[in-house]
């Protein structure tokens, strides 16, 4: 058990050392460590314009750089993290948000799998019910009839002598 | 009740019917979006820009040192004229590719075409300007890149067309072509001129 969770542990640890650096040059950083902290945040969150499955955080586009620096620009004149990201999506649109935002033209984005897993679920549920027997049978057709009397007989035949089964089962 | 199961029973079968032309359904809207990702014409670089129908931002862009033309500065947009604004650099190639359409446009005389000289040296675009020729009439600096950040600018060439109020009306994303610019940008401009 220890044994498992030193494992995990030091995995997490691993995936957390593993992760990139950033492509922040040194002349960009803060003095306040807090400002800083809050600025590397904001950037892991915006999309380079440039390279655009990159962060702002981790591109080494001039543009990037330069919206880095307006980043803690706008941070140091006081401006909250939402504020700075309000500030980037008035200028480059939503798409500057790597997480985009919920609202109704990303409802279907954000809700849609949960959608499609209860369709889904729906679907199941329908599909088993239909399966089993009961009074909550589907149609007459699916439906079987009662046995008539010579199955009836044959059944009885089976039940009592499981060793004479149908003809053709010769064993 | 033989009546009602007979009802049920016909239901039934309609229901099943849409349930097995559901993954049909499914099939033919999953290929209208494969069919719209996979066209060609369709760069996914060219994102819609936020600033349509937006004032143009507040700037004052100073002009290019050693050139006798005036700066630009956002007052100059909403003199009631329909102008082109277009960031430009002499390092960017594609604004090389789209120069000569700027040149054919300026002496067309329809629009008041305006330039940003973007990142860019003030000699490196005298030089380029006396080598390739000026289309524009005012020519703004924006050394630090900031008044394109405003703009909403990602690279250049970008090129913007503002209404007599100052307003952006279209962005093209990267180089002018001729059909950019006869389908979308001269319309544009003449339905703005009223």
């Amino acid at each position: 058990m220890t044994h498992t969770l030193a494992a995990v542990l030091l995995a997490l640890g691993l995936a957390w050392s593993a992760m990139p650096a950033g492509a922040v040059e040194p002349d960009e950083i803060l003095d306040d460590p807090v400002l800083e902290s809050r600025a590397r945040d904001i950037s892991a969150g915006l999309r380079c314009l440039v390279c655009q499955n990159e962060s702002i955080d981790a591109s080494g586009a001039d543009l990037a750089r330069d919206l880095r620096i307006l980043v803690r620009e706008r941070l140091v004149a006081g401006d909250s993290d939402d504020q700075v990201r309000a500030y980037m999506v008035a200028r480059y649109g939503d798409f500057v948000l790597l997480k985009p935002p919920v609202k109704p033209e990303t409802y279907l984005l954000w809700f849609g799998p949960a959608l499609f897993l209860l369709l889904g679920g729906f679907g199941v549920v329908v599909y088993l019910r239909r399966r089993s027997p009961g009074p909550a049978m589907g149609t007459e057709l699916a439906r079987p009839g009662p046995l008539a009397p010579e199955e009836q007989a044959r059944l009885k035949r089976i039940l009592e002598d499981p060793g004479a089964a149908a003809p053709g089962n010769g064993a | 009740m033989s009546e009602a199961v007979k009802d049920g029973g016909k239901a039934g079968l309609m229901r099943r019917r849409l349930i097995y032309l559901s993954p049909v359904l499914v099939f033919a809207v999953l290929a209208g979006y494969f069919l719209w990702g996979l066209n060609p014409d369709r760069n996914p670089r060219i994102l819609p820009s936020a600033m349509i129908d937006k004032p143009a931002p507040e700037f004052d862009a100073g002009p290019l040192a050693g050139m006798d033309l005036p700066g630009l500065a956002t007052a100059d947009l909403a003199g009631g004229q329909v102008s082109l604004v277009n960031f430009f650099a002499s390092w960017c190639i594609p604004c090389r590719a789209e120069h000569p359409l700027l040149m054919a446009l300026a002496e067309r005389g329809e629009v008041a075409i305006y330039g940003f000289n973007y990142k860019n040296k003030p000699a490196e675009a005298r030089a380029w300007l006396a080598q390739l020729g000026n289309p524009y009439s005012r020519i703004g600096t924006d050394q630090s890149g900031r008044i394109g950040i405003d703009w909403g600018v990602s690279g250049v060439p970008e090129t913007f067309v503002i209404d007599g109020a100052g307003r952006i009306r279209y962005r093209h994303w990267g180089p002018l072509d001729r059909g950019a610019l006869e389908d979308k940008i001269l319309p544009l401009i003449k339905e703005l001129h009223g």
